[in-house]
């Protein structure tokens, strides 16, 4: 077992864990927060995206001791903590239907959130390209263009 | 699915890294971004008794200036390699593949180096890195070694790394003002490309040098291609004739993906729209 000692949506954790232990598991399992969820696990499909130290990775294909000592996000603590609180981006997703079944959604988002960060005002094809580690096997794409589209603020979103 | 147990060992140096290399040999393996090592892992196509991670040296990362080279870290991620100024100003065919890695989660992990060290044939960076003449630096417990970007690539995951050796940075030799383009053929957006080319370009067109990428078990120089071009114009038709030697001596693997003779036919049209692409036209 390897000790490590990390932030988690703005709380400090410790744990003990077996250094095989994937971040998406620890998350998950030892954390409870399974609003990150499990999709291909082959580091595909990015449902599993969380963001480490600010950037977005997938979290099925980071060990949890390699998070020792840093600060992770989940889709659970990305907006502020006011009950019923949504990020923009949620938000916007709610508002243009940007899913279907919604199990890609949290990785979907977190990615989202992501790519406005560098790109505060991305053309189509660049959310497109951006958002090109995130599967929606109900191929639902059109909407959650849309919806990152919306939340950046611009008019081709708002219309949808 | 995961991993099987492994003992995790995060050395703070290189030389404790070399340390414990040596005395886990065999059964060791290194991670460093692990995007292409965990889901190796993880599906148990290998189980390393000692996972020796160098994500806590910070030396590895970076890049520097060193008069006729730039130095990349081996740590530095994919992604801090697209934007860092150093790499668009003096080696932009760099800059340009590295965008075009996996999707910006792998390319915010990923590492130049571990990409490199791991030498998939597929991976996008080999054929720059050849194209560029870059020069590998390797630690080993007898110190520090230099192996040319031509003398690197051994085989299908094979390099001049040997088992107690750790590459710890990349120089690449400035190409100051040199147009450059990466242009990958994918099904699927951030999969490995089926055949992707790497082109960099002088003036339009003094000087070439252009890497393939999946056209055989290690990255490759188009070279004939590379003659051809000098002097050449910068038009559809000018390039056409040292395009079509792109694939001259290659022998790609055939698989799902296409068969031999369709990635030579890939490499002849992707090398034109490089090369058009990297001088601007």
């Amino acid at each position: 077992m390897t000790k490590i000692e990390l932030t988690v949506d703005g709380a400090a954790v410790s744990d003990d864990v077996e250094p095989r232990m994937l971040l998406v598991q620890y998350l998950r399992e030892k954390l409870g927060k399974t609003g990150t969820v499990i999709g291909c696990d082959t580091s595909n499909c990015g449902a599993c995206t969380v963001h480490l130290d600010g950037t977005s990775v997938k979290s099925c294909n980071v060990l949890a001791v390699q998070a020792n000592g840093r600060t992770v996000t989940t889709i659970e603590g990305l907006a502020d903590t006011a009950e019923g609180d949504l990020h923009p981006v949620q938000e916007a997703f709610r508002e243009c239907h940007g899913l279907q079944c919604g199990f890609c959604t949290p990785g979907m988002i977190m990615q989202a959130v992501d790519l406005l960060a560098e790109n505060p005002t991305p053309t189509e094809e660049e959310v497109r390209l951006g958002m090109e580690g995130n599967l929606c096997r109900c191929t639902g794409y059109h909407n959650i263009v849309k919806s990152v589209l919306q939340a950046s603020g611009q008019t081709e979103g708002a219309q949808a | 699915m995961i991993p099987a147990h492994f003992d995790y060992l995060a050395p703070t140096s290189v030389e404790e890294a070399l340390a414990a290399l040596g005395e886990h040999g065999d059964d060791a393996k290194i991670i460093a971004g692990g995007q292409s090592l965990l889901p190796v892992l993880r599906m148990r196509l290998n189980a390393p008794e000692v996972v020796i991670d160098l994500g806590g040296i910070s030396s590895l990362r970076g890049i520097r200036d060193d008069g006729d080279a730039i130095v990349i870290g081996a740590m530095t991620t994919h992604h801090a390699v697209r934007d860092h100024d150093l790499v668009t100003e003096h080696a932009l065919l760099l800059s340009k593949a590295a965008a075009e890695v996996a999707d910006a989660q792998i390319r915010h992990r990923g590492t130049f180096g571990g990409a490199l060290a791991h030498a998939d044939p597929a991976g996008d960076l080999g054929a720059p890195a050849l194209a560029l003449d870059a020069q590998f630096v390797i630690a080993g417990p007898g110190g520090t070694r230099t192996v040319e970007a031509a003398d690197f690539f051994v085989d299908l995951f094979e390099t001049a790394i040997g088992d107690d050796e750790i590459l710890t940075e990349v120089r690449v030799p400035k190409h100051t003002g040199w147009g450059a383009h990466y242009e990958k053929f994918v099904r699927v957006a951030h999969q490995w490309p089926i055949v992707a080319v790497a082109a960099t370009v002088r003036g339009s067109i003094d000087e070439a040098k252009v890497g393939l990428t999946n056209m055989g078990s290690t990255p490759l120089r188009a070279s004939a291609t590379e003659q051809a071009l000098a002097g050449a114009s910068a038009t559809e038709e000018g390039v056409r004739a040292a395009a079509d030697l792109a694939a001259e001596g290659t022998n790609p693997p055939s698989d799902l993906n296409g068969a031999s003779d369709y990635r030579q036919h890939l490499a002849r049209v992707l090398t034109g729209r490089a090369v058009l692409k990297a001088a601007g036209s």
